[in-house]
């Protein structure tokens, strides 16, 4: 038996009998096994912790690359509107970056409720059986001989031992997970800190480094796609030149339906770029 | 014969499951060495969904150490291809 089985087994049973050698007195055992279990179970309270805080973390980075996306989509349709189509184009193109990132975030963040599901389950399941070692212990102490306890300790505290064990394994596998999600987030980090997602009429005339970055990074056709799309739909309408060109001219007037807090967001973050 | 799905749970089986269970067991194995993530998915689940159906839950406070330990629903083909060796799940 030596497939996973029989690996977790051994390690298990290893864990218990170093438990058990640790103390002589059969009384002393059980108190002491009790004392290492609660302590366990703390840790496990704190693996859980860390799974939500890295959840949060990429949470809040969702929620700041849709809104990212909003303002990129609005102010390439400003940009069209306005006959600049480069603008449009970088806009669009950061657009398909934030939204390439966002697909990726919402993966995460749902196997990390996923993984939180699973540890709280096993945390309960943990706890259950502590306290039943917690009874059978005082139940063990008050009825048995000490060769009789021995036994009976060792198959009591084995029950717990592989929960407890099985929970580590969980949390390994969760903790192993959220490293690899780490380095996701911060890559996402990154790339808002290189100002990826900042305002495009903050562009100067001149192509910057970014933008040359995110042309690479986003695929053209994407972006081509929905600039057609777009310039499909104002062709439409007849509004377009009621809204005024941003950039050199000056963007002081969202059109109708954009986001009023975007106005904001667009002075604040210049120079980024 | 009580069987432990990790991350899930104890499950009470008969005796007499565990030829099965270990036929099922043998099947994930034999996917997993020849290489290929065609049918891993497929094969575990019909290996977990047995010990499932044909095992009765063990309540949280019992106290019952395993006698066989199944790898986690979500085990992945790479981790399963670290765990797994070529013996079967239960000895002969």
């Amino acid at each position: 038996m030596a497939g996973l089985t029989g690996r977790m087994s051994t390690v298990v049973k290893a864990k218990v009998s170093k438990l058990l050698d640790k103390a002589e007195d059969p009384g002393e055992t059980l108190d002491y096994s009790y004392q290492k279990q609660v302590e366990q179970l703390q840790n496990v309270k704190k693996g859980i912790a860390d799974v939500v805080t890295a959840k949060k973390r990429l949470q809040m980075q969702e929620s700041s690359l849709q809104q990212s996306v909003v303002k990129l989509d609005t102010q390439a349709r400003q940009a069209l509107a306005a006959g600049n189509e480069q603008l449009a184009k970088a806009a669009l193109e950061r657009k398909n970056v934030a939204q390439t990132e966002l697909q990726g975030l919402d993966t995460q963040v749902a196997e990390l409720e996923d993984q939180q599901q699973k540890l709280t389950d096993s945390e309960q399941k943990l706890r259950a059986k502590i306290e039943a070692f917690r009874t059978k212990k005082e139940v063990i102490k008050a009825q048995y001989s000490a060769a009789e306890a021995q036994v009976r300790i060792s198959e009591a505290a084995t029950g717990v031992g592989e929960q407890m064990a099985d929970v580590g394994l969980a949390m390994q596998r969760a903790v192993d997970k959220t490293e690899n999600m780490r380095a996701r987030a911060d890559a996402v980090q990154e790339l808002e800190a290189a100002g990826t997602f900042d305002d495009v009429t903050q562009l100067g005339g001149g192509e910057d480094d970014i933008d040359r970055q995110l042309k690479q990074l986003s695929s053209a056709p994407a972006v081509e796609d929905e600039l057609a799309k777009m310039k499909a739909e104002l062709g439409g309408g007849a509004a377009a030149p009621q809204i005024s060109a941003p950039g050199p001219a000056g963007a002081d007037a969202p059109p109708a339906g954009a986001d009023p807090s975007e106005a904001g967001q667009a002075g604040e973050s210049g120079g980024q770029a | 014969m009580i069987v432990r799905i990790s991350g899930e749970g104890q499950y009470r089986l008969d005796d007499a499951d565990a030829q099965k269970l270990n036929e099922l067991e043998n099947g994930v194995v034999a996917v997993v060495e020849g290489g290929s993530e065609d049918g891993f998915k497929d094969a575990l689940a019909r290996l977990l969904d047995y010990a499932r159906t044909h095992g009765t839950p063990l309540a949280d406070d019992e106290l019952e150490a395993s006698d066989v330990i199944l790898p986690p629903a979500d085990i992945s083909f790479e981790e399963a291809g670290r765990e797994f060796t070529g013996e079967g799940l239960i000895p002969d």
